[in-house]
């Protein structure tokens, strides 16, 4: 296994499968927290650490507790209740560290939960056979680096159109796409661009 | 189970229609708007499970409320929902095959719509188990026709055709509209981009229409305030003159 793993795994999770144009995944955020851009990178931090650590967990689970016990049926109640329970950890984590990170992170954690994008990665991790394809161990680096790389696109969609957003603020909108509307077709012509990265890898 | 009831629990069941429609009004549950809604059939199929797994965790979630610690309430809805989430994860799969290959990831997914857990926080948990399982129809219905009216637009424009029978058992297949034009086909709204423009372009649509009801309902306000205003003014101007020759 070579660094180019890391690179195209890091670089299509990232661009070219972008997790909110592409995969549908997170729009609730994208859309509650994209008004200011302070909040939307908060927002991304925090799903980013969140993100990361909850696919190794998971990934862990599946391949280490519920396949050698063959009940893989039940892998939505498990991963959704990690979850659960890990932001909750990480919350009070958080809290006891560092008062002024949990100042600034501390509001979206609980928003996390039902966040889509965690819970998809984690069973896109499964669905996509890493470890088939370079042994459980190994295959948990790969599926840690798509988590990070998914996070880094998560990121920097919420950043890019926040920053969108906040000079819509000021544009003369008609009264009926004012708000949600006209943000959302911005997102579509935004994906018609992302479109265009598809062949990089 | 709700068509004999009275007033309030018809309101309760059509509310979710219109008024407080989860995706055109509330925006809940955008992602599986936008994921599963390249094709109308897709869209329904989604939207019959989403109300399954509404009205059963809605009735379980409002029996078993008063059990529930509040520390650990958001948890113990999510594990129920996940419950019943893989429950008809199962059935589907066994059941309608072709609609689980096509729904995806998205069928697990049904856990985290912020739907679901949102009518659990907010009705369930305060309601009986009627009243929310009412809601639980009611409200899926309502999501059930977002997700079809999305499903439409984009398969029509995208490809010219609304076919059935494709993903659900339905036992027939065919096609509702076929208008046999590609040159009217647009490919781009069967991808990610046609799905975000055509959902912003209804939500203009509904935004337009509570704007118009909105205008049209401060106007009556104000026409009734001015009437009002006259009325006094002419009573006043009649009190002035009676008064006047009174003393005249």
């Amino acid at each position: 296994m070579s660094i180019t793993v890391f690179f195209v795994a890091i670089i299509s999770s990232m661009l070219i499968n972008n997790v909110i144009l592409m995969r549908f995944l997170g729009v609730c955020p994208f859309l509650g927290v994209s008004k200011k851009t302070e909040s939307a990178v908060g927002m991304s931090v925090a799903v980013m650490f969140v993100m990361v650590i909850a696919s190794i967990v998971t990934y862990l689970l599946y391949y280490y507790v519920l396949e050698p016990n063959g009940i893989t049926y039940i892998s939505t109640i498990a991963f959704i209740l990690v979850i659960a329970s890990l932001v909750q950890l990480v919350e009070m984590f958080i809290k006891k560290v560092s008062k002024k990170l949990y100042k600034s992170l501390g509001i979206y954690l609980p928003l996390i939960t039902t966040n889509c994008a965690i819970l998809g990665v984690a069973e896109t991790n499964i669905a996509s056979n890493y470890a088939t394809d370079y042994g459980v161990l190994q295959g948990l680096f790969v599926a840690s680096t798509a988590a990070f790389g998914t996070a880094l696109g998560f990121g920097l969609i919420i950043f890019a159109f926040s920053s969108i957003r906040e000079r819509l603020d000021g544009a003369n909108v008609p009264e009926a796409w004012k708000g949600v509307p006209i943000s959302l077709v911005i997102a579509g012509i935004m994906a018609l661009a992302f479109l265009g990265l598809g062949g990089i890898v | 189970m709700a068509k004999k009831k009275e007033m309030s629990r018809l309101a309760n069941l059509t509310k979710g229609f219109f008024k407080e429609n989860p995706i055109f009004v509330f925006l809940l549950g955008m992602c599986p708007a936008l994921a599963v809604t390249s094709t109308m059939e897709t869209g329904l199929g989604m939207g019959v499970l989403v109300i399954l797994v509404l009205t059963m965790s809605n009735t379980v979630i409002s029996l078993i409320k008063d059990l529930i610690p509040a520390q650990i309430k958001i948890p113990a809805f999510i594990v129920i929902i996940a419950t019943f989430v893989t429950i008809i994860e199962m059935l589907t799969q066994a059941f309608a095959p072709a609609l689980y290959e096509a729904l995806g990831i998205f069928l697990p997914l049904i856990v985290v719509n912020c739907l679901i857990l949102g009518r659990a926080e907010a009705f369930a948990s305060k309601n009986g188990p009627l009243n929310s399982a009412i809601d639980g129809i009611g409200m899926g219905l309502g999501f059930t026709m977002a997700l079809m009216l999305i499903g439409f637009t984009r398969e029509v424009l995208a490809t010219g055709a609304v076919g059935y029978g494709v993903y659900l058992p339905l036992g027939i297949e065919g096609s509702f509209i076929n208008i046999d034009s590609y040159i009217l086909a647009m490919d781009v709204f069967i991808g990610p981009a046609g799905g975000f423009i055509v959902i912003g372009l209804w939500l203009a649509v509904f935004q337009a229409f509570s704007n118009r009801n909105k205008r049209i309902k401060a106007d009556t306000r104000k026409r009734w305030i001015e009437e009002k205003k006259r009325e006094a003014a002419e009573r006043k101007r009649q009190k002035a003159m009676k008064e006047a020759g009174e003393t005249s």
